[in-house]
């Protein structure tokens, strides 16, 4: 009976003191918890830091997304260089999981820690490429794919600082 | 000027009743949503209005412009009416409230209560055994077995717990020598009947919680068991009227509390204060339920039983015969 009495009693008394403490809820509208240094996002395509696209439409992020919402159609700029003629992420089906950028060789895809970008029409929610891609480097501000690809498309073929110049099959014997 | 009819008083009366009924009951679901809130370290509606002060109006408008299902294996009829007779029974119990000093109006006196009955006491215990119906035949006929459940879980629940409330209205009635609430209050104007009979007024206050089917006799409606319980089937304005029931039950048995055992409208300072000691005692009262709901957990059903039938009845007929013997031995009142 006594315990039965100290329990309620307790009980009335935490309630009361709760009452009186600052609530822990965040307001979210007005009020933003700190984000985690590596939060990651919205997806975007970066240039490298000539201003070119970045992006060698390699289908690599695609093959990679395990929710498959990422879609491209890889194209030939005539100098070399590839691109993608369309880039498209539905972010409706996103779960925003990161491989992508894991995956991509050229640093072209990041994610970012912008994540308010609701939409009220599922539609909306599909990404085109002049919707993803934007004008700077993102993470790596330096890298340039083509500086150390040595196919010839920025510097002439092993011209690049950290490369050989090409073999001669010929003269290299055993 | 005094062709003021008596009935003309009575139904101006009624009406301000009503409406200050409803508005508080639609402004003590806020107090409750909120009190709740804190107590569980969140805020609560604060998002129409200032402090969400409007979000009852939000909440009116959205029950009235839902849809009004009626199930098809419902009876019909009783289905429709149930709702009703819930909200009427509550609404109609503040009839014999007397929730401050008699005003005079053009040499006029006028009572408080809409109506003074001689029977008042039990006029309350009629229109709270009547509220039974309500719940009973809501989970009948909705034709669903969890509103089934709900409604033999309510209607028991309330049968058992009446008994010991009248039993601890025994004694406020034995100390006033009347039935009407209006002598009850009178004869509280210098000592509260709480003083002398602390039991029946706690007896009193857990069988009014159990008689208002909340947290933690809450078992009409378990939410984890019966998904809604009794009104399960209900929705739009008909949801509502339970809902409101349900609050402005809170309040009536709060301001019945406030008038059997606190002294009623009595107060320090002058008589036109006595409305406001009045509400400041009943709310008192009404916050308690809340604090219990955020504080206990629904008792089991045998628990429940129990605790009426094994603990409640027996200690409040014992409190009856003690209270009656030192009302007797100690001259407190020509009892």
């Amino acid at each position: 009976m006594s315990g039965l009495l100290t329990g309620l009693f307790e009980a009335f008394a935490t309630t009361l003191r709760e009452m009186f403490r600052k609530p822990v809820t965040i307001q979210y509208p007005e009020e933003k918890k700190p984000l985690s240094a590596r939060a990651r996002w919205r997806i975007v395509l970066t240039r490298d830091p000539e201003g070119e696209e970045r992006c060698v439409a390699c289908y690599l992020c695609s093959a990679v997304c395990p929710v498959s919402c990422i879609s491209m159609q890889s194209a030939d700029r005539g100098d070399g260089r590839r691109y993608p003629e369309w880039f498209r992420i539905n972010f409706g089906r996103c779960i925003l999981c990161g491989m992508c950028e894991e995956a991509c060789p050229t640093l072209a895809i990041q994610l970012t820690p912008d994540y308010e970008f609701c939409k009220y029409k599922a539609l909306d929610m599909v990404y085109e490429k002049e919707d993803l891609l934007i004008d700077g480097t993102g993470k790596d501000r330096e890298y340039n794919f083509y500086k150390h690809a040595g196919i010839g498309v920025v510097n002439p073929k092993g011209k690049n600082p950290d490369e050989y110049g090409p073999v001669d099959i010929r003269s290299n014997m055993p | 000027m005094n062709s003021c009819a008596p009935w003309l008083i009575i139904i101006i009366k009624a009406f301000l009743i009503l409406f200050v009924t409803l508005t508080l009951a639609a402004y003590m679901v806020l107090a409750e949503r909120k009190l709740l809130a804190r107590m569980q370290d969140r805020y609560g509606p604060n998002r129409v209005g200032p402090f969400g002060l409007l979000q009852p109006l939000a909440d009116v408008i959205k029950l009235i412009t839902k849809e009004d299902i009626l199930p098809t294996q419902a009876d019909k009829f009783i289905y429709l009416i149930a709702p009703g007779v819930v909200a009427g029974t509550v609404l109609l119990t503040f009839a014999v409230v007397p929730f401050g000093a008699p005003v005079k109006i053009d040499g006029v006196t006028v009572q408080m209560p809409v109506i003074d009955l001689n029977v008042g006491a039990l006029y309350f215990l009629a229109m709270s055994s009547l509220g039974v119906y309500g719940v009973a035949l809501a989970g009948w006929s909705s034709g669903s077995k969890y509103s089934l459940f709900g409604g033999i879980r309510g209607s028991a629940q309330m049968i058992s717990y009446e008994l010991s409330m009248g039993l601890a209205l025994v004694p406020a009635v034995m100390l006033a020598g009347s039935f009407s609430l209006n002598d009850i209050v009178a004869a509280q104007s210098r000592v509260p009947f709480v003083v002398y009979s602390p039991l029946a007024f706690a007896i009193f206050l857990i069988s009014v919680a159990a008689e208002s089917r909340r947290i933690p006799f809450d078992l009409a409606e378990a939410e984890n068991e019966l998904v809604a319980g009794y009104h399960t089937e209900y929705s739009g304005m008909r949801f509502g009227l339970f809902y409101i029931g349900e609050y402005v039950n809170i309040i009536v048995l709060s301001a019945l509390a406030v008038t059997f055992y606190l002294g009623g409208w009595h107060g320090p300072g002058p008589l036109w204060l006595s409305f406001f000691w009045f509400f400041l005692k009943a709310a008192v009262i009404a916050f308690f339920f809340i604090w219990m709901r955020a504080t206990l957990p629904r008792l089991r059903y045998d628990q429940l039983m129990h605790l009426g039938w094994k603990f409640l009845v027996p200690l409040s007929l014992a409190n009856v015969l003690l209270t009656g013997f030192l009302a007797l031995m100690f001259h407190w009142r020509n009892v």
